[in-house]
C-alpha cells in the first residue's frame, strides 16, 4: 500500500479488473488492484459490483451472496471490461469512439497475468522494433527490420500519440492474405492504457483497433486485458482470440525477462538499448504526470 | 487429414505439433477457445472428450485424448524408422515411465502457470514446491544420463517422445514463477531439444 499511498494519479484513475466474458452472472471474481484485494461480480444482466475484500474472503468463482459484499467501489462497464477505481476517479474514462462505430466487431481475446510491472507491458506494446524478432512471420520478418521515422506528439487531451508509423508485416491480421506495408497510429490515453490503430487488410483505407488495458496488480505484477474492435466479420471468435493470444504469448517471456520490473523514468536509464521515440516520450510523459506506481525515478536508482 | 483440437498457448497441445513436424505429418488444427471462452467445457466439446481437456486427435475413425497417448500413436504409426518410440521392451518401459512423469509436470508446473497467467484458483505455493521437486528428479536423472553418455531422457543417441512430452511445461515454468536456475542438466537438455532438426516453437518458447 505504501506505493499506492504515494501516487494519487494512479489511485484516482480508472482501471480494468475483468473482461465481461470472465464474469458469469452470480459468480465472484476475485482479483487484486494496486495491491488491494477486491472482488467483482455480475449480479444480473445490467448490474456489476466491485467491492473491497481486504481479508481475501472471496474465492474465485464462489456464488455471489449478499453477506460477502464489502464496501463497494465505483464500477463502469465499457470496452468489454469492468473498470473501477480504488479512490475517487478525477475524470471520466478515456474515449474510444471506434467502439461505437457500426460494422466493427468487438472481441476480448483474454486477460493474461504477467510477472512484470504494467508500464513495461504498455511500453512493449508501443514498440515497433521487436516485431521481426519476437513475432517472426506474423507482425514482422527479416529483412524488413528497420523502423522508419515517425512522429510523436502530445495531443490536446494530453495523450501520447505516435503517427506515420509503417511496418511491412507478413500476417498483419487473421484476415490478411499476404505481406503488406501496414500503417500504425498509437495512442496512450492513460498511463496503463494504450490503443493502436493499424491498416485493416481488407479495407486499407480504414483502421483496425487493438487496445491493451493493463490492470496493475502490484508494482511488479499485472494482468494484461486485450480488447480489439476490428473490421473482420468472417473469422470465428475462437480464431480471432487465438491470433491475438498467440502474439501476446510471444511477448510474455520478453516482458518477464526484465530484471527491473518497474519502469525507470530517468532518461539516462536503459536508453542506449532502447532508443525509441515513443518509449522516450512515454517515459517523459509519465514523469510529467507525476506517476510513481510501477516506476523508478532518478532518485531511487 | 489428421485433426488436432488445439489451443496455441497450451503446452499439452504443443507436444503434438513438434512430433508431427519431425515426422512430416500435416495437421489440421481445430481451434478450441480454451480461455477465455471455456469452450472445452461446452456440451459440444464434452461429446468429443468427456474429460473436457485438450488436446484431442482424430485420425480417420480413431479419436484419442491425452497428449502422451497421441505421441505414442503418432510415433508408432508414422515413424518408419521407429526412433521416436523404439520397439525395444526396456526402452518402451522407460518411455512409459517418463510419459507418466510428464503428467506430473503438467499437474504442478502447468498448474502454476494457469494460476499466474489465467487466474486459476490453485494453491500456488504447493504447485511451485511440487514442480521444483519434479524438476529436481529430472535434473538428477539427466545429470547421470549425461555422465553415462546419454543425451536424452530415455535413450542415448536419438530423442524420443519422452523428451517431447517433458519439454513444454519445463520451458514454460518461469510463467508460473518457477525458475530453472538450479537445474543445469535440464538447461543443457532443453538446449538439445531446441537443436533437433525441424524443431518448432510455441508462444512463450523461443528457438535456440
Ligand atoms: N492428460 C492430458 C491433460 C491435458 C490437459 O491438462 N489439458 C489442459 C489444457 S493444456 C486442459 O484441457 N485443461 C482443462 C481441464 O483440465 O479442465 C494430456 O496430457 O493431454
Ligand atoms: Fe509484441
Amino acid at each position: 500500500m505504501n506505493a499506492t499511498a504515494r501516487d494519487p494519479v494512479i489511485c484516482n484513475d480508472w482501471h480494468p479488473v475483468a473482461g465481461c466474458i470472465d464474469l458469469p452472472i452470480g459468480r465472484v471474481h476475485s482479483t487484486v488492484l494496486l495491491d488491494t484485494p477486491i472482488a467483482v461480480a455480475r449480479r444480473d444482466e445490467q448490474t456489476y459490483l466491485v467491492w473491497l475484500d481486504p481479508e481475501h474472503r472471496c474465492r474465485h468463482h464462489m456464488p455471489l451472496d449478499a453477506a460477502i459484499i464489502g464496501p463497494t467501489l465505483p464500477a463502469t462497464l465499457r470496452y468489454g471490461h469492468l473498470w473501477t477505481s480504488i479512490d475517487e476517479p478525477r475524470h471520466p474514462l478515456f474515449s474510444l469512439p471506434e467502439a461505437d462505430e457500426a460494422g466493427r466487431r468487438p472481441c476480448h481475446p483474454g486477460s493474461i497475468g504477467v510477472h512484470t510491472g504494467g508500464l513495461r507491458a504498455i511500453e512493449n506494446f508501443l514498440d515497433l522494433a521487436h516485431f521481426p524478432f519476437v513475432h517472426t512471420g506474423i507482425l514482422g520478418a527479416e529483412p524488413y527490420t528497420e523502423v522508419l521515422d515517425y512522429t510523436v506528439t502530445i495531443n490536446d487531451a494530453n495523450e501520447v500519440v505516435a503517427t506515420e508509423c509503417r511496418f511491412v508485416q507478413p500476417q498483419a491480421a487473421l484476415n490478411a492474405t499476404g505481406a503488406a506495408e501496414i500503417h500504425y497510429i498509437y495512442r496512450v490515453p492513460r498511463p496503463y492504457t494504450a490503443i493502436l490503430y493499424k491498416t485493416c487488410p481488407l479495407q486499407p483505407e480504414r483502421f483496425d483497433v487493438i487496445a491493451l488495458f493493463v490492470q496493475p496488480v502490484t508494482e511488479t505484477r499485472c494482468i494484461a486485458h486485450q480488447w480489439i474492435c476490428i473490421l473482420d466479420s468472417s473469422s470465428s471468435e475462437a480464431a480471432l482470440r487465438q491470433f491475438q493470444l498467440t502474439i501476446f504469448g510471444q511477448d510474455k517471456p520478453i516482458l518477464e525477462n526484465h530484471r527491473e520490473k518497474r519502469l525507470p523514468l530517468d532518461p539516462r536509464a536503459e536508453m542506449p538499448v532502447r532508443a525509441d521515440a515513443t518509449s522516450s516520450a512515454y517515459r517523459r510523459w509519465l514523469a510529467g504526470l507525476g506517476v510513481r506506481y510501477g516506476t523508478i525515478s532518478a532518485s531511487q536508482q | 487429414m489428421i485433426r488436432l483440437y488445439d489451443y496455441p498457448m497450451s503446452g499439452n497441445c504443443y507436444k503434438v505439433r513438434p512430433l508431427a513436424a519431425f515426422l512430416g505429418i500435416e495437421l489440421a488444427l481445430i481451434p478450441v477457445d480454451f480461455y477465455p471462452g471455456r469452450a472445452h467445457r461446452d456440451a459440444a466439446f464434452l461429446a468429443i472428450n468427456p474429460l473436457g481437456q485438450i488436446p484431442v486427435l482424430e485420425d480417420g475413425d480413431l479419436r484419442l485424448r491425452d497428449a502422451q497417448a497421441i505421441l505414442v500413436y503418432l510415433a508408432a504409426k508414422y515413424d518408419g524408422t521407429r526412433t521416436w518410440y523404439p520397439s525395444h521392451p526396456e526402452t518402451m518401459g522407460k518411455i512409459g515411465m517418463w510419459l507418466a512423469f510428464a503428467e506430473r509436470i503438467t499437474a504442478t508446473a502447468s498448474a502454476a502457470r494457469l494460476h499466474d497467467a489465467m487466474q486459476y484458483d490453485f494453491d500456488i505455493e504447493r504447485c511451485r514446491a511440487e514442480a521444483h521437486a519434479a524438476l529436481q528428479i529430472l535434473d538428477e536423472h539427466l545429470w547421470f544420463a549425461e555422465a553415462g553418455g546419454a543425451a536424452w531422457i530415455a535413450t542415448n543417441d536419438h530423442p524420443t517422445i519422452a523428451d517431447i512430452a517433458c519439454f513444454p511445461y519445463i520451458m514454460l515454468s518461469e510463467e508460473g514463477g518457477i525458475s530453472r536456475e538450479d537445474y543445469p542438466a535440464i538447461r543443457r537438455w532443453t538446449d538439445r531439444v531446441k537443436g533437433i532438426k525441424g524443431f518448432i516453437t510455441m508462444p512463450g518458447i523461443f528457438p535456440r
